[in-house]
Order: C-alpha cells, then structure tokens, then sequence
C-alpha cells in the first residue's frame, strides 16, 4: 500500500511544473484543471491509503524514492515516512488545501495572473506535503525552506505595491533567522549521532543521553528556534501580520491551516529529543502562553478583518505550544486539526466578505452582512463559535478544552500555564465576538457587489461541518469518553499522565471554560452590539487610547526589532557603500601617484638645475660623512 | 595526449578565430563555439567513460614530457575527478560565454573571441597542470586576455578595473613564483634533484618556519584571487566592468581557480602550516561571507551587487577547505561548481537586461515580471539558488561546508550560519528591485528569446540536478578529496613535524623515494602518495 505514497507530494509539484511551463499558454479552464485537479488526486489518493492505514495499523510506512547523497556517511534519502502524526498533518494539508484551492477557482478568477498564483499554491501544497512526510531532518528542511519560499511569492503575489513586497521579504527574513537556529541544530544532531534520519534519532538518544543533558538542551533550544520562527511564536512572530497581503485564500492555506503550524510539526516530530531537555519544554510551553495573550490583547484592537485573523492564528498556534511544552503531545495536535479547519473558514469567509466589498477589509466599513451573505454569516458563526470555545456545540470547546485541563492535571502543568491559557480564551471570545458582531450586525455600510457561488460556498459548508463535528472524535472522560484520535497517535506520541486525583474537578473546570467563554460572548455583544457607546467612553480616555495604540502595533515589535536590527544594519551597509578597504588600496595607488609626480617636477631638463642637484648632493653627503 | 589536445585545441582555435575575422565577421564566433564546444564534448566523454577510480589512485590520466630539463620543468598534466569537474565547469560555462556574447560584442570581434579562448585555455592549464613552474606559466597565461576582455570590451570605467585586476593578480602571483622557487630550492638541497614536478615536491620535509613562510606565498595568490576579504576589492570592479562573457569566466572560474590552488597545493604540500593557519583562516572566511553580505546588500549597481555576493559565497570555500574533513571538502568542490553556474546565471541575467535596457543601476528598475515573466521565472531560480534553498544546488554545497566546518570550529559555523540570513537580505533586494514594485521606466521589457532561453535552460536544468541528485559529482570528487586530505587523516605524525624532519629513519625513505626514476613515467602518483601517508 505504500507504493503510492510518493504520489502525494509528487503531484502538487507536477501541477506546479506544468503551471509554470504552460500556465501563460493554456485556458484557465486548463490552469483550474491542472492546480485543482493534482491536489484533489492527492487528497483521493490520502484518502485511500488512510482507510488502509487504519485497517492495518502498521507502525510505519517507509518508502524510499531515490538516495539524495552519501558523503562519507552522511547519506540522507529522498524517502517518505508516513505514520499516525503524519497522517494527520496530510489529511489537513490535502483536504483544506484541496477545498482551498476549488475556493481559489472563484476569488482568483478576475485576476491576470491566474496560472502564476496556482503554480505557486501547487509548490506550497507539494513542499508541505514533503516537509511532513520526510524520514529525515533535511528532507524535512528542504519542505521547510520550500514552504517558506511559497509563502514569500504568495504574500508578495500582487508584486506592483511595494508595501506586499515589504511584506514577502518580511516574512521569509524573519523565518529565516529562525531556520538558522535550527540549521544549526541539525549540524549538532549530525554529530552527535552521525545521522539526520528521524526515527534513528528517536532511538539512540534516548540511550545516548539523559534527561536534561546539555546537547539534548541546546538542540531542542535550537530545534525551537526553528519552529518559533515559522509559525510565527514570540519573538519572532512579526511578519504574520504583515503577510496578509497575500490574497485570502493564501492567507487561509498558508498562513493559517498549515505552514504556521509547522513548528507544531516539528516539535511534535522530534518529541524524543524535546522530552529529554525539560529547560526547552518549560521554554515551549512558557513561548506559548506569552504569545497567546500577547497576540489575543492585539487581536482586540485591530480593525482590518485579516489582521484579527492573524493574531488569532498566533495566539491559537500560542494554545498548541502550550500543549505540546506540558507535554500534551496530542492535545496539541488535535488542537491543529481543528484550527485547521475553523481557522481555514474564518479567512475564507473573511475572503468572501472582502471579495463581495469591492476588497473591503475594514471592519469598521463593514456591518449588516448577516441577512446579504446568508450562507457566509451561518458558516462564519460556526467557525466563530469554534474559535471562541463556545460549550459543547463546537469543535473548538473540545480541543481547547482538553489544553487546558491537562494544564493543570497534566504531571507538567502549572497553574500560572493554567491562568494564562483561560485569560486567553476570554480574550479569544471577546475579539472573536467582536469580528462577528461589527461585520454582520449592525447598519449595512458598504454597498455588497460579488455574490459568492458554488465554488466559494461548497468550501464554506464543508469546513462548517469539520468545525462543529470535528471535535466529537475526542471527547472528555467525564461525559462522551470518545478517544478516536488519540487513540491514533499513541502509538507514535506517548500520552501525557494525568495526577490521578484531580479527575474529579474535571468538570468544574469545563464549567469555568464555558462560563469564561461566554462572558467573553456577552461582553462583545455588550459593547459592539448593544451598546456603542461604551467603546466610545473608552476611546476619550488619555491611556487607554494608548494602551489601545500599543496593542494596535503589535505590542511594538515592529519598532523595536527596526531600531535594534533594520537601521543599524541598514546603516552599516549604506555606511560603508564604497567599501572602506577598497579605501586603503586607492590610498596606495594615490600615495604612488603623488610621488610620481613629486619626483617628475624634478626632471626639468635643465642642466642648471641637475648640476645644482649634484653639488647639493655632494655636500650634504659630505657634511654626514664628516660629522659622522 | 588527451590532456595536451584540450589546451592545444583552444590555443589553436584562438589564432584561427583571431585570423578567421579577417575573413568573415561572423566566423570567429563559430570557430570559437566549435574549439569549445569539442573541448566540452571531449572532457564530457572523459567523464562518462571513465569508471571512478578507487581509493587510492585518483588520477585518471596523466601526460609527461620534459621540456626545460636542465631545471627539471616538465610539461607535466595529470587529471584526477577533481580536475575533471573543473574542467566540465570551465567548458560548459566558457559554452555560455560564447553564446552570450553573440550579440553583445559588436567591435574587434575576432581579437575577443581570441582572448577568450586563450582564457580558458589558460584556466585549463591551470586545473591540469602537475608542474609548478607550468602552473604558474598558466596562472599567467589566463591573467593577460583577462585584462584584454576587460579593458577592451568592459563598460565604462573598463581601464581602471582592468589595471585593477592585473595589478592584483600579478602581485600576488609573484609571490606564488618566491614560494614555489623556495621549495624548488629546498628540495633541491635535500635530495640533490632540483624538479618542480608537484608529485615529488609532496615529499619535501620542511622545517616548520620555512612550511610557514612558503604557504603563505601560494596562499597569499590563492587567497587574492578567491576573494577573502581583505584582498577583495579588485573584485566588484572587475566583475561589475567586465563585458558578460567576461564576468562569467571571473566569477564562474577564475575564482575557482584560488578554490582549486588551496585544494591542490596548500593542504597537500603544507600540512602542518595550514593546521596552524586554519582557525584564521576560517576566520578570514567567516569574515568575508558576512562583510561581502552586507556590502552585497546596498549596491545600487545590478553587476557589482552580485560580484559582493560572490565575496560572500567565496568565504565559505575558504571555510570548508580548512575544515579538514570530506564534509567540508565536497561541500567547497560543490560549491565551486554551483557558484559557477548560479553567479553565472546572475551575471548573465545582467547582461540581458543592459543590453536591453543600457542600464545596471536596479534603483531605475522595476515591474519587469509584467513584461518579462520567463526571465523572472529564471531569475527567481538563481536568486533562490544564491541564498540557499534546499532543493538547488547550492544548498548541498553549504549545507555539507556547514556539517564539516562544525565538526572543526562551533562558533565560527554559527556565524558563517547566521550569513545565510543575510544572502537572504541580499538575494532577495535583488527580485524586489528588478522584477516586483512598479515599472518605473516608460519602455516595456521585452521577455527572453530563443537563444537566450537556449542559454538559460541547461543552467536551470544544472542547478537543479545538483540539488537534487548531487551524487555523480560527489562520487567524481572524493578519491581526490580523500587523497588531498591523506595527509590530515593521521593527525598524530603530523603534529610532530620536527619528528619528520629530524628522524633519520624516514629521511631515508624519502630520498629512496625521490631516487625511482622519473615517476611520472611510470603512473607512480598513487604509490607515491600512499606510501607517504603510510609512513
């Protein structure tokens, strides 16, 4: 079964060959064909190894496509690896990113350089694809880069505004300061063990070293850096923001459902090497509860629909780090999947709101949509919902939930964690209330031009119902006890201990998580909906405003890291445009020249003046010799 | 003979293309395809016919005959993998020099087609060369049409840069011509044969301040011509002034030529000095990948930006070949190679778009991927190539300069790493500037043509087996690698170099040694060299 597994990212990258050999000479009709056609086929084809994968619940499938190279024993393949953790992630990437691309058939479709934007969608879907089923580090880091350079071209498709361009280069710097990190931690892996393949990493360290040995601690610290850096974690999570500039289905594939969730990938990848450096889990799961708030305070103040999304989507990525740094392995990758699917919603959703305002994407011009964009408000309510945490009905109650009960019943958790992962959640139902409340209640503001048809709704619906029944293949012990999908990935992700006494409180802390997210609800209704003018009384108080200005910049990232990193390198390099070492040699040359020309006054051609030369001469040598 | 015809044909082919001109306009080009365009085809049958050798006899072919006996200079070629990957390199990219001039060279056709083959002869000579008086014969004979190319056909502060790189190179040349006539002497007086031959030069026990002085002799030309920082600045001059063709060879070969001197001659012939140099020398390089980066970065000159990068790129040669181990080592071989090709690329992309628009200033650039989609497409690829996207090939060269330089030096890795950030601040100024924003020259770029396309094709479809299946050029590489790296393999006798010198025992051996007769004669190269490290 496993002799099709190279197929799967073997026929985005096809697509994305094709598009960018043929793209400007076909028929769209073609161009859709070709980028939607190679996805859905790989989404078939995951389909059917999936069904096999759990009839026969083999450890692992490996199959090896060609040798990459061998250099005096470093000898990593180009070989896929599919098991329970992967299975998930390709699941999400080929599903989502088949449903994304069918919406992109629609949004795309005025656009001129139709075939470009799918050939780039069909790179990012194979390099996704590759980065979570490589069976060995570099492959991994080959997808890695590959994602990010799709993530570039995406961000910055709409090349004529510089500001997009800012964006691209933005975000693939930042990630790449990130990947640094981490190559660097590849290159200790490799000599500590002599190998970058995965499961012979998993196996030998833990016989090589102990818990809380120093390798084991810088590499998982440099390994972090790596995930830190892509899927956009404090403090390197500034170029998300900026990178919607990309076209919204970009920003709902890329930049939320998958590549931002890479880190995940990774960390929960190489949870041997994790697990055996505590000071790095503390530091995972410590990064995640700080960028979960900071991003969620953010969030409420922004106004740009796409950019609550966003700093949702760090915030959420924020939830996941926390699970995986108590150790919650699962928990963390069932959180993916379902953000995977609401988050992917909102920004369709989102998408058709810009697309149906004339590309509209202030919140503040927006309003009254619910009744003109029916199938848009119910599908964005249930994403809402699911993002918020709403009680039971919702997807993302169950798998947030489960975050933070193993934050404080999980052998690793801590209260503080605990408190941090709550006050979030309030936050995350207050900005997500907010979005619903200032787009599709209130008075219509903008005139609603593009009514979406099939290709944009079916996607819509489909998500919708991911992200409601999504969440019933995990279900607390206390009511349900449904345990499908960690069930799947024990086998590759052990599952976290629970302190046994505290399952009686279990349900109390599902009341408070409820209740939190509710009050979250009523707030936002409060002060968007029923009464406007208590943000008014906010907005004349002198330090909120302020407050309010600090949130808005992103908590003032940007400025620092401009002051600290871009001007003074930019200035050191403007500084030293003429290259001040090439200086040096021009001063020789000069000096030669200057004394050329001294010495060529000299050569007057007048006798009087040589013969006055020569009895000078004769005298002062005269004088030393006599002195002397 | 093999190896003589190479340079003999391009030789040859230079006068005829040179003579051609007085008869047709339009033959010198075709002459000059064809001399290249055989040499290629005949190195390109070398390559595939020859079975890689096994570990310990790495030379392939070799050519020996006297030529200035009294002074014991042969005219002495020997090709090992090594020298076959330079050689398919300097080919195939001397190939695109002739193609990208066909309409770039409009004056004195026939004289620069003459040059230019002189020029690859030259370099030719230099990668084959197992003579150290030929190899500086050679090192000559590449700098002079050099100068020509640039200072007849550059843009317009050619003169400058021409004496610029000539005065470079011929300094630190002569001091190449005192070290190698040092160790001429030096073997002379020890074993009583004056030679110049490399193979039994290897043999010359040196005293630890003479091994010093001598290596910084060759290491100073190699070092000038690389670039390392400090002793760059020759190099954006005569890059960004050099017609296309011209910063093609310089950056694309000449500079591989240092690469190939350290390689050759410096780790072989100095080990125990260049154990000593190695931390600043990997300094000097870590140095330079950084300092070229940043300067890279706020060039306004398309030319010139690109031969900073090459600064940069270049830094992690010097890094990986005193790393010391087959990591590093095949990661400089590679990187010598996909530099060639990516920079290339580059300079080639420059030549397209000045002769389309009689511009290198990118400030002036803009919104070409409108207009021009397939050169964008192309110079994405490149641009992706020069900062290290796995996949391309570039990324296996410093990935495995990387692994290696590691396992010899942590901190100088990470910043070395941390110069990949910063290629990608450069390479990626480069797209924003030329190929995204908005138009901002009235005229619309025309897109490539056919033989533009016929010239970027092979170097994409290259660039790109290199990333992904690197293993025939690895595998063509390692027995010289391994055998340039015999005498680092057994660190513990060469850590005690007065031992070599003083202990009478291998003194004897050593004069055994250079006492059979003629070794080249004999194909004794391989025995030579494992019998020195087996002692």
């Amino acid at each position: 079964m496993g002799e099709l597994l190279w197929l799967i990212p073997a026929l985005p990258f096809a697509g994305a060959l094709l598009l960018v050999i043929f793209g400007n000479r076909i028929a769209r009709g073609l161009v859709s064909t070709i980028g939607v056609g190679s996805v859905g086929i790989s989404a078939a084809i995951t389909l059917v190894l999936g069904i096999e994968y759990l009839s026969s619940r083999p450890a692992f499938i490996r199959q090896e496509v060609w040798q990459w190279f061998d250099v005096a024993g470093f000898s990593p393949s180009i070989a896929f690896h599919l098991d329970a953790l992967s299975m998930v992630f390709i699941f999400v990437i080929t599903f989502v990113g088949f449903l994304i691309h069918i919406y992109s058939t629609e949004y795309m479709a005025e656009d001129k350089d139709y075939a470009r934007f799918f050939a780039c969608m069909n790179l990012f879907v194979g390099s996704m694809l590759m980065l979570v089923m490589a069976d060995n580090l570099l492959l991994l880091y080959l997808g890695w880069e590959g994602v990010g350079l799709c993530s570039y071209l995406l961000i910055g498709f709409w090349y004529k505004e510089p500001a997009n361009g800012y964006a691209a280069r933005k975000a693939f710097i930042i990630t790449r300061v990130g990947d640094t990190a981490m190559a660097i931690g590849l290159f200790m892996l490799f000599q500590q063990f002599g190998t970058l393949h995965i499961q012979s990493i998993s196996t030998e360290a833990v016989q090589t070293w102990t818990i809380g040995s120093e390798t084991a601690v810088i590499i998982a610290f440099l390994l972090l850096g790596g995930a830190v850096g892509k899927s956009g974690q404090l403090p390197l999570q500034t170029w998300l923001p900026d990178a919607m500039a990309g076209p919204t289905p970009v920003s709902a594939l890329i930049h939320a459902a998958t590549m931002v969730t890479a880190g995940v990938y990774l960390i929960a990848r190489m949870h041997v090497v994790f697990e055996l450096a505590p000071a790095a889990m503390t530091a995972v799961a410590v990064i995640g509860a700080v960028t979960l708030l900071v991003a969620g305070f953010a969030a409420l103040t922004q106004y740009d629909i796409k950019r609550v999304l966003a700093y949702s989507t760090i915030s959420q990525v924020g939830y996941m780090f926390l699970a995986l740094g108590v150790g919650a392995w699962s928990a963390g990758v069932f959180h993916f999947m379902i953000h995977g699917f609401f988050k992917a919603l909102l920004f369709l959703c989102a998408g058709a709101i810009i697309l149906a305002l004339h590309h509209e994407q202030d919140m503040r011009n927006m309003g009254g949509l619910s009744k003109k964009l029916p199938i848009v408000f119910y599908t964005f309510l249930i994403g809402a919902a699911s993002l918020a945490a709403f009680p039971l009905v919702s997807a993302g109650f169950y798998s947030k939930d489960q975050i933070l009960w193993l934050q404080l019943a999980g052998e690793n958790g801590n209260i503080w964690l605990y408190l941090a992962g709550l006050l979030g959640a309030f936050i995350t139902s207050i900005y997500t209330f907010r979005m619903v409340f200032l787009t599709f209640y209130g008075k219509e503001k903008t005139h609603v031009g593009h009514k979406p048809t099939w290709a944009i709704t079916v996607p819509l619906i489909i998500l919708g119902i991911l992200s409601f029944a999504g969440g019933f293949i995990e279900l607390p012990h206390n009511f349900g006890h449904v345990v499908l999908f960690s069930d799947f990935l024990t086998p590759i992700l052990p599952a976290v201990s629970v302190v046994p006494d505290f399952n009686q409180y279990e349900w109390m802390l599902q009341l408070l998580a409820a209740v939190v997210s509710l009050v979250g609800i009523f707030i936002a209704y409060l002060f968007y909906y029923k009464k406007p003018e208590l943000i008014e009384s906010i907005h004349r108080s002198e330090l909120a405003m302020a407050i309010h200005r600090f949130w808005h910049s992103g908590w003032g990232f940007d400025q620092l890291y401009d002051v600290l990193f871009v001007r003074p390198y930019v200035y050191l390099s403007k500084v030293n445009k003429n290259d001040f070492i090439d200086g040096f040699y021009t001063f020789l040359a000069n000096v030669t020249q200057g004394l050329h020309r001294l010495f060529s006054t000299t050569q007057t051609g007048v006798m009087r003046n040589y013969v006055m030369g020569v009895v000078v001469g004769a005298i002062m040598i005269l004088t030393i010799s006599l002195l002397l | 003979m093999i190896l003589v015809w190479l340079i003999v044909i391009l030789m040859a082919g230079g006068v005829l293309a040179w003579i051609s001109g007085k008869v047709n306009r339009a033959l010198p080009r075709w002459v000059a395809l064809g001399s290249v365009m055989a040499v290629f085809g005949m190195t390109l049958y070398l390559w595939l016919s020859n079975p890689i050798p096994v570990l310990g006899s790495a030379w392939l072919i070799q050519f020996s005959q006297p030529w200035v006996p009294q002074w014991g200079i042969r005219f002495s070629l020997a090709l090992d993998g090594l020298s076959l990957l330079m050689l398919l390199l300097t080919f195939f990219l001397g190939l695109l020099a002739v193609l990208i001039s066909w309409r770039e060279i409009h004056t004195k056709v026939a004289f620069f087609h003459f040059n230019l083959l002189w020029v690859l002869a030259g370099i030719t000579g230099v990668f084959l060369t197992m003579d150290l008086f030929l190899f500086y014969f050679f090192w000559e004979i590449m700098l002079i049409p050099m100068y020509f190319l640039i200072g007849i056909w550059g843009h317009e502060n050619r003169r400058y840069a021409a004496y610029k790189f000539f005065l470079f190179t011929q300094a630190s040349g002569l001091l190449m011509l005192l070290a190698i006539l040092g160790l001429y002497f030096i073997h002379g007086n020890q074993t009583g044969v004056y030679t110049f031959s490399y193979f039994e030069l290897l043999n010359t026990t040196l005293a630890p301040e003479a091994a010093r002085l001598l290596m910084f002799g060759f290491l100073v030309a190699f070092l000038v011509k690389l670039p390392v920082v400090p002793f760059h600045s020759w190099l954006p001059d005569a890059h960004s002034e050099a017609p296309t063709a011209g910063s093609v060879i310089l950056a694309g070969l000449l500079l591989k030529t240092g690469a190939y001197g350290l390689l050759r001659f410096v780790l072989p012939l100095f080990p125990t000095a260049t154990v000593e140099f190695a931390p600043w020398a990997m300094l000097l390089g870590v140095i330079g990948i950084i300092y070229g980066a940043i300067l890279a970065f706020s060039q306004t000159d398309l030319k010139r930006l690109v031969a900073y990068t090459s600064v940069s790129h270049m830094g992690f040669v010097i890094l990986g070949v005193f790393s010391f181990n087959e990591w590093a080592l095949q990661g400089v071989v590679m990187q010598m190679i996909t530099h060639g090709l990516s920079t290339g690329a580059l300079f080639i992309i420059a030549g397209f778009l000045y002769e389309r628009l009689h511009t290198r200033d990118i400030r002036l650039m803009g919104g070409f991927w409108s207009t021009a989609p397939k050169m964008g497409v192309i110079a994405l690829i490149f641009v992706m190539a020069s900062l290290g996207l796995p996949g391309l090939g570039n990324f296996i060269a410093e990935f495995l300069t990387l692994v290696g330089s590691w396992q010899a030096n942590n901190w100088l890795t990470v910043f070395a790493t941390i110069g990949l950030v910063m290629a990608t601040i450069y390479s990626l100024r480069i797209m924003q500037k030329i190929f995204f924003e908005a138009n901002r020259m009235e005229q619309a770029l025309p897109d490539l043509n056919a033989r533009e396309m016929l010239i970027a094709i092979p170097m994409v479809a290259m660039i790109l087996w290199l990333g992904l299946y690197p293993q025939p050029i690895l595998d063509t590489a390692r027995p010289s690698i391994q055998e340039q790296l015999q005498a680092y393999t057994k660190p513990a006798q060469e850590q005690v170099p007065v031992a070599r010198v003083d202990v009478p025992a291998k003194k004897t051996i050593y004069i055994k040694r250079t006492g059979t007769k003629n070794p080249e004669e004999t194909k004794p190269s391989s025995n030579l060299q494992i019998t020195k490290s087996s002692n």
